[in-house]
């Protein structure tokens, strides 16, 4: 029997391990379902992860690697190559690999920690025919990256997400043209440095308010339509261009991976596609936990680690001290927050401070962030610079929410102050 | 004055720089103002790319340079490397080329490869 098994070996479920380990829980499981290690840091080679974490600016493969580095130090078990099919009522973990076979593991906890893949050309619907050369921008960073294959000569990217502003800045310094980066919305997903280093730094065109209406070519693309859209993101007639290309890019978006999870009878928040959790990360679903990707997609690799760091520490504390009461209070939103993490706070968490991250579906210059209960404020943060793209956290003393007594809900607002 | 993004963290800092006082505003720590200055005489930027590896599992090997090398040697850099092959096993941080393209930057390997 195992104390923990964390399904996932990317940085949530390395972090998540190693903060389990150091609280003293010693008969850790890692399930990893490809042959290493570290997730989809291993193809993320470009620098910038670890500056909050380490103080560095580091590539994927270094990240993920001083995580390795702790494990290594520990007792913590790994299973690579390890498909997870199934998680049990009673958190028994069915999983799948070459050596074992079929093998159940029984655990007192599991910590879910699969990550989040891609949002496809499905999920968009363009308009065409189907040739090759339509990739999603992290399968040709992985062709590129690990597998060492050139994705196209000539390409568009649609969408501006950070993984698309990479791809321009990689193709480009690997002798592709990159014609142009393609954002229906009025302003970009991505990072500020992003689009200075990758885009501006090698003249590579960003189209706000367009997005292309056609992919052309029989076996291979050849070519893209981009239309510039109107303020109800309708393409404008008239407003045509042809980009004689052979690959086009998507970059339009990361959902969590959470097959697993609802097979599990675990219900999601349709908000941010997760579970929904405790304030500890724990799910809806006694001693099965989530934390990273899976949970709500992140800005940075820097916030998964910390994230499952105190997922990895709060399994720990279940599995040494037992459940704490569920009765909580439910976390609602309104006023433009989006979604918070977490959904829902135990009355009596044993926590000081409780941190609430959410996001906001508008920029705003200066805003407050409102909790209340009923009519009662309970808490007023003060916030600048807001915007969909930047996750936005308030810590929460736990003493303030005796003012909630007699509530079953506290309200997230946002209200802007100018 | 110049208006850029600063690049040495996530945050993404708008920097304005007076190209004549070399005065730097919008920076939130002493990184950003160094960086203005270095964004108007010599802008530096990490590189990160791949070098192809022999090994049993690896067809490629992430590399970066350990420090910022001069924008205008980009190219020449990537060209040097595109013919650099190596053989695992080799550690993080290992040197795979010590002066790349004349910058006097050494190129390391970010991952370990050991077979």
């Amino acid at each position: 029997m195992y104390d923990l098994i964390v399904v996932g070996g990317g940085p949530a479920g390395l972090a998540a391990a190693n903060a389990a380990w150091q609280k003293g829980i010693k008969k850790i499981l890692i399930l990893e379902r490809d042959r290493e290690l570290g997730g989809i840091l291993n193809q993320c080679i470009h620098n910038g992860f670890g500056v909050k974490t380490f103080g560095e600016a580091l590539s994927g493969p270094e990240y993920a690697y001083r995580f390795e580095k702790m494990l290594e130090d520990t007792g913590v078990e790994v299973k690579t190559d390890t498909m997870v099919l199934d998680i049990d009522d009673d958190r028994t973990v069915e999983a799948v690999n070459p050596t074992d076979g079929f093998v159940r593991y029984p655990a007192k906890a599991v910590i879910l920690a699969m990550g989040c893949r891609e949002r496809t050309r499905g999920a968009i619907s363009i308009p065409g025919t189907r040739p090759a050369g339509v990739f999603s921008a992290g399968t040709a960073q992985r062709y590129m990256n690990i597998d060492g294959f050139m994705v196209g000569k000539r390409v568009v990217i649609l969408g501006s997400g950070d993984i698309g502003l990479i791809m321009a800045r990689r193709l480009t310094l690997e002798g592709a043209k990159v014609l142009a980066c393609v954002e229906i919305m009025p302003v970009s997903s991505g990072l500020r440095a992003n689009i200075a280093r990758c885009l501006d730094d090698f003249g590579i065109p960003l189209l706000l308010s367009h997005t292309v209406t056609e992919i052309r070519g029989d076996k291979r693309v050849s070519g893209v339509t981009v239309q510039k859209v109107d303020e109800h993101m309708q393409p404008i007639p008239g407003t045509e261009q042809l980009f004689d290309c052979d690959t086009l890019l998507l970059s339009v978006g990361l959902v969590p991976e959470n097959e697993l999870t609802k097979n599990a009878d675990i219900s999601l928040d349709p908000r941010t596609r997760g579970a929904y959790v405790y304030e500890n990360r724990e799910t809806e679903k006694e001693g099965v936990f989530a934390c990273g990707n899976v949970l709500h997609v992140h800005d940075l690799v820097d916030f998964v680690s910390e994230e499952a760091t105190f997922a990895g520490e709060a399994a720990a504390d279940y599995i040494l001290n037992g459940e704490r009461p569920r009765d909580c209070y439910r976390v609602t939103t309104s006023g433009g927050v989006t979604y918070t993490v977490p959904q829902m706070i135990r009355k009596d968490s044993g926590m000081k401070l409780v941190n609430i991250y959410m996001r906001v579906n508008r920029r705003v210059r200066k805003g407050d962030i409102v909790i209340r209960a009923g009519e009662t404020e309970i808490a007023r943060y003060h916030k600048e610079n807001l915007a969909p793209g930047e996750m936005i956290n308030t810590a929460l003393p736990s003493v303030l929410m005796q003012k909630a007594e007699g509530h079953d809900a506290l309200e997230v607002a946002l209200e802007e102050t100018e | 004055m110049r208006e850029m993004t600063c690049l040495e963290c996530p945050r993404g800092c708008q920097l304005m720089i007076d190209e004549g006082t070399l005065e730097v505003t919008g920076n939130s720590c002493p990184k950003g103002e160094a960086f203005a200055r270095s964004e108007i005489t010599n802008p530096m930027r990490v590189l990160t790319t791949t070098v192809v590896i022999r090994s049993r599992n690896e067809k490629m090997l992430p590399v970066r340079t350990q420090d910022p090398i001069p924008k205008s040697s980009m190219a020449a850099a990537m060209n040097y490397i595109k013919n650099v092959r190596v053989k695992a096993p080799v550690e993080v941080g290992d040197i795979i080329v010590s002066d790349l393209a004349d910058t006097g930057v050494p190129l390391i390997a970010t991952k370990r490869v050991s077979e």
